[in-house]
Order: structure tokens, then sequence, then C-alpha cells
């Protein structure tokens, strides 16, 4: 295109390219997410959670029993649901954050960038040219958006349920000691967010198996593939010198921001973890995406 | 929009970089770098021998061992539709991958708008549209929204007339309708158009047309071909891949032949076709007799066949052959010496028809 044809445009509409736009990128990729109806989907199914949860807790306790039997039994909290209904969404970020929670950013993190391999579409990006380091930033904040809009569903479900269902006031933290409902609600916000931060590991991890392949289908497998096995293999006693490692191992540690006061070493330690994964997995994926051939 | 006409403006101008006209707004324009005194407004005319693409040695070899592309040595003048042309397999695509910066070369470079890549992709990129191996869309989103995120996706796109060149692009391939629907739901026909679209989302100094008739009803390969024509009167350099030997011949100035990751040829398509010399066709009642007096006469390779006798035509003037006919009682019902067409070229050159390379 020749000077003179630019400068018909640029009687139309001067400028300079302004450093903002480059977050149009960005803001392409967060309302293609989540205007797409597998999104959409995920997020249903993470809503549905708390109330299953609080119906059946309803369900079982309405001849006027205790819940309090075993109380070793279901994901924790649960014993407490019936006397406050903010325990719900303990209970429900408990109950959805070793399974649903992460297979939710392994689906999203994992066909990131192999779902547009897939589609051819990912050739067009790169030639618009949206830069390959800029891409896969946007997809990893679009990530981590979706880990704290899925843990924020899954809360605000609990919470409606719960308001619904039980009481609401006052309430008594693992320690012994009483707080009140605004306080309980704050905690309970800080719970929602530490859980979308636990996630990260998991959303940096399919990122990574994401630039492994041209396929978005083996990358979402893989990915949740191996958030399975991890959570196996915290399981096994032996493997104990390893498990402080797994992505997953501190994940239930936010539970004790139902303390008072607080205890915090488990949570820095899960915080810690989650960055370290980030650094490794962030980097690997980088060096992968940068330097590979795109021929899909 | 509102263009200039083609002759107001030179297509090869790289962009002066001391214009004071030249306020793009869209980053320093990486015209082709000019040889010549590219400050000097004087100098209105093209530099000759600018050239938009320019690859120096391009080797490409897969990690399978395949050597895909050998030693590539590709000119694309500016202001030219340029074809490249090759049967399927031949290293067209991933030629055209390493221009676009998507694959690595093993060895050699490549210059494109005058800038190494695919070091140079941020700033060479949003001068360059783009279709690559067929289109491909998200079959989720409407056609328009397709083409608003990969808008988006340039840094360099600026997002206030995000829409209303998005509306002109959709206008310019005739989708404007058709722009509210689903693109899973378009035909092979309108999801090209799409894509070529998405190519002429921004006025463009090269465009990269990877077989961009795929799929298109003989209408719609007529309008693709007026489209070509009418940017490239534009001054957008055109260059166009394709296993369609009549398509490169009816749009293109300037031709490039591969096979089997090797250039064979190129240079100027009335070059090439020259290259081929075209047959003396003598129609006439008295083949045998006359296949005589033209062997006589110098033409070489004579073939006579029913009421045609054809053969390569000498250094002589036809003149004197076709009198010599005459003289010798050959009633000669026609006289021609038809013109070489890209395909005789092509055969020439490979010594082999247009199939896919084993």
């Amino acid at each position: 295109m020749s000077q003179a044809d630019l400068a018909v445009v640029d009687t139309a509409a001067v400028r300079r390219p302004s450093p903002l736009w480059t977050f149009g990128l960005l803001r392409s990729e967060l309302v293609t997410t989540f205007r797409r109806w597998r999104t959409l989907a995920l997020l249903g199914v993470l809503a549905a959670v708390p109330i299953l949860v609080g119906i059946s807790v309803r369900i079982e306790t309405r001849g006027g029993g205790q819940t309090g039997r075993g109380g070793g039994e279901g994901p924790a909290f649960i014993a407490q649901v019936t006397n406050n209904g903010l325990f719900l969404v303990f209970t429900a970020l408990a109950a959805t954050l070793p399974f649903f929670l992460p297979m939710a950013v392994g689906v999203v993190a994992g066909d990131a960038v192999a779902g547009e391999a897939d589609a051819g579409t990912l050739r067009y990006l790169l030639v618009a040219p949206a830069g390959r380091t800029r891409l896969l930033l946007a997809k990893y904040t679009t990530t981590m958006a979706f880990c704290l809009v899925a843990t924020l569903v899954v809360a605000a479900s609990a919470l409606a349920v719960g308001a619904l269902l039980f009481p609401l006031g006052d309430l008594t933290t693992i320690s012994g000691t009483r707080i009140s409902f605004a306080d309980g609600l704050g905690r309970a916000l800080l719970i929602a967010l530490v859980v979308a931060v636990s996630l990260a590991g998991v959303a940096a991890l399919g990122l990574f198996v994401s630039t492994l392949t041209s396929s978005g289908i083996a990358a979402m497998a893989t990915t949740v593939g191996l958030l399975i096995t991890v959570q196996i293999l915290d399981q096994i006693p032996q493997l104990h010198a390893l498990q402080p490692y797994f992505f997953s191992h501190y994940w239930l540690s936010f539970a004790d921001l139902v303390r008072d006061p607080v205890y915090w070493d488990d949570l820095v330690k899960n915080l810690e973890l989650q960055a370290l994964y980030t650094a490794v997995f962030g980097s690997a994926a980088w060096a992968r995406f940068t330097t590979r051939d795109i021929t899909a | 929009m509102d263009r200039p006409s083609a002759t107001e403006r030179e297509p090869g101008d790289p962009g002066d970089p001391g214009d004071p006209g030249d306020s793009t707004g869209r980053g320093d324009p990486p015209g082709p770098a000019a040889p010549g005194s590219p400050g000097d407004p004087a100098s209105g005319d093209a530099p000759v021998g600018a050239s938009v693409i320019d690859t120096r040695g391009l080797t490409k070899r897969y990690r399978g061992g395949q050597l895909a592309v050998d030693g590539l040595d590709l000119t694309v003048p500016a202001g030219s539709v340029f074809g490249f042309l090759g049967p399927n397999g031949s290293g067209k695509t991933t030629t055209i991958r390493m221009l676009m910066g998507l694959i690595q070369p093993t060895s050699g470079t490549a210059r494109v708008l005058g800038h190494p890549m695919p070091r140079a992709s941020r700033a060479v990129l949003p001068h360059v549209g783009a279709l690559i191996e067929g289109p491909a869309l998200y079959g989720f989103l409407s056609g328009r929204d397709n083409l608003l995120r990969y808008d988006a996706a340039d840094p360099v796109a600026d997002p206030r007339t995000r829409r209303a060149r998005v509306e002109a692009a959709l206008e310019r391939v005739g989708l404007a309708a058709a722009a509210a629907k689903k693109a899973k739901a378009y035909s092979l026909g309108m999801k090209q158009r799409l894509g070529l679209a998405a190519a002429l989302l921004q006025p463009r100094e090269l465009l990269v047309l990877d077989e961009p008739t795929n799929g298109l009803d003989p209408q719609g390969m007529r309008e693709i071909r007026t489209l070509v024509r009418e940017l490239a009167g534009d001054g957008t350099t055109v260059f166009l891949s394709s296993h369609l030997l009549d398509e490169i011949e009816q749009v293109c100035t300037h031709a490039a032949v591969m096979t089997q990751g090797r250039l064979i040829a190129q240079g100027a398509v009335a070059d090439l076709a020259a290259g081929a010399r075209g047959r003396l066709v003598v129609t006439t009642p008295d083949p045998g007799e006359a296949a005589r007096v033209l062997k006589e006469q110098g033409v070489a390779d004579v073939v006579a066949a029913e009421d045609r006798v054809t053969g390569e035509p000498p250094e002589r003037d036809l003149a004197e052959v076709n009198a010599a006919l005459v003289t010798a009682g050959v009633r000669v019902r026609g006289f021609v010496v038809e013109r070489a067409s890209l395909e005789d070229a092509f055969v020439a050159l490979t010594g082999e028809g247009f199939d896919v390379a084993g």
C-alpha cells in the first residue's frame, strides 16, 4: 500500500498506535472464552455442585436429626452447614477443589493453544500479528480469569443456596471462637481468592501441555490425566517425600483461613508452590511456543 | 473506501521516511529497502529492482529429514501480481509459512518488505494480508466476530475504526448479508471469502494468497480474480500461489515455478511462456505433402494428424515457408503460430505433467 493511499485513510483517522491497543487481544480472548457454550456449560456444572450438596444436607437433616454423626464423612465443614449457611461456601469449595475446579481449568488451559492450532486459527492470529509471547500471556491471563470466575461461581452459588436453605449468622471458627457474619463473609471471599490462586499451577501445566500438541482434545485429556495421577500419588504414603512438591498437596490449606487466628504456614507453602509451578511451566510453555514451527 | 486511482501512485514506492505526509500511524512503514535515494521526494518512480519478497538460499528440512524447500532464491518485484506455481506437495506452502514467520528456516534468509523474517514479524506483518492453506475460522463465532477477533490480534490496528473496517472488508468480498451467521454454517466458498476479508482488514502492501479460489464456484473464482486485479491496480503486491496454470496466466504479471522443493524458473509470465516456443500449425487437406515441404523448409519436430500439420517454426521468415507450401501445390486452409501457454512452458521446464509430486 503506498503512502498516498495511507494518507487517505489517515485523514479519516490519524492515530499513532497506542500501547493500550495491545490489550485488544486480551479483551477479545476474554470475550471469546466466556461466550463459548463450553465455558458456560463448565460454569453451569460448577454452580450445580453446591445446589446438590445443599439439598442433600437439607434432606438428610429434615427429620430434626443432627449431621454431626461421624463427622469424618463428606467434605470438610459439612457438619456445620445446618447451623450456618455460610459454611456451605467452604463445603462447596472443599468439594470442588480436588476435581471439578481443576478439571474445568484443565479443559480451558489445555485447549488454549492446541485448540487454536487444531482449528487452524493459530496461524491467522500469528500473522495478524498477535506475537507469540503476547498471545501466550493473553491465554494465561484468560485461563487465570477463568479460575477466578469458576471459583466465584461456586462460592456465589453456595452462598445463595446456603442462604435459602439454612440460617445465616455469626459463625464459630475451627478454633472455637465466634466471629461476626460480616467477618465470615470476608473470609469466604478471601478463601475463594486463595482457591482461585491454588489453580495457577494446573493452569500453567495445562498451557504448557497445550503448546506441545496440535490437538485440543489430546491436550485437555493429558492435563486432566496428569491431574488425576497427581491426586492419586498424593494419597500413597510411601511417596511422602515427594508429596510436598505436588501442586495439589496444600490445596485444602484454605481451611486454615477459618481458624482464629489464621494459621498461615500451609497457606504460604501453597502459594509458593503455585508460584513455582507457574514459573517453571510458564517458562517451558514460552520456550516451546516461541520456537515452535506452526504447521497446523 | 475512497481510493485514488492507480495512476496517481507508484505501486513500488517503498514509502519515503522523510516524507512529511507520512503520518501513517502504523509504526515505521517497512517498505522495501530502497537502494536509491529514499528521502528524495523528487525521485517519484519506483526504484528498479525493489523487491517485496527476497529469499536467499532459503531451506527447510523437517525433523523427519524430509527436505521440503531446497535453496530457494525467490524475488518478488514490488507492484507485481506474482504467481507461485507448483504441484501439490512441491513446497509452496512451507515457503509461504517461512515468509510469514510461522516456520523457522533451516538455513538461508528471507526478507519481506525489506525486513528479515521471522525476526521483524512485528513490523512487517501488519502490512501483509495473508490467506494460508485455506481459511480457518471460529465456528462458534459469526463471520463478523471472526473478523473482529483477527483484527484485535493486530496490536497496531485502531480499535476505533475496527467495526468500520470489518464492515468494509465484508462488503468487499460480498459477505455483508451473511455477516451475522455463525461461521460453522458457512459454505466452503463463504469461508474462503471470509478468509480473504481477514486479509483485507487493513490497507496492505503485500497480499499473500495461498490457493485463494479453492472451493469456489466459477462465478466466485471470477470475482476473486477481479478482486485481485483491483487490489493490484491499487498498488498492492499480490503473491498468489496456485496449482491452476490458467489461473496464474490470467491474473499474474510474474511467476515462479517450483517442483520438489526447488525453484526451477521465475520471471515475467510473458518471458516464461516465450521460453517455450510456439508451434507452427498448418491446416491443409494435403497433410503428407505439407509435412514433406515443411521439413524441407527447416521445420523441426513435424507432426501430421488428419488435416493438421504442426512443428517448431524455423528461424527464417515464415512468409517464405508459406510461399514454399503454395508453390509445391499444397492447399493451405490455415497457417498460424500458436503462442505457447504457461502450461507448455511448465512441461518444457519440468519435462513432466502437472501431477502431485511423489
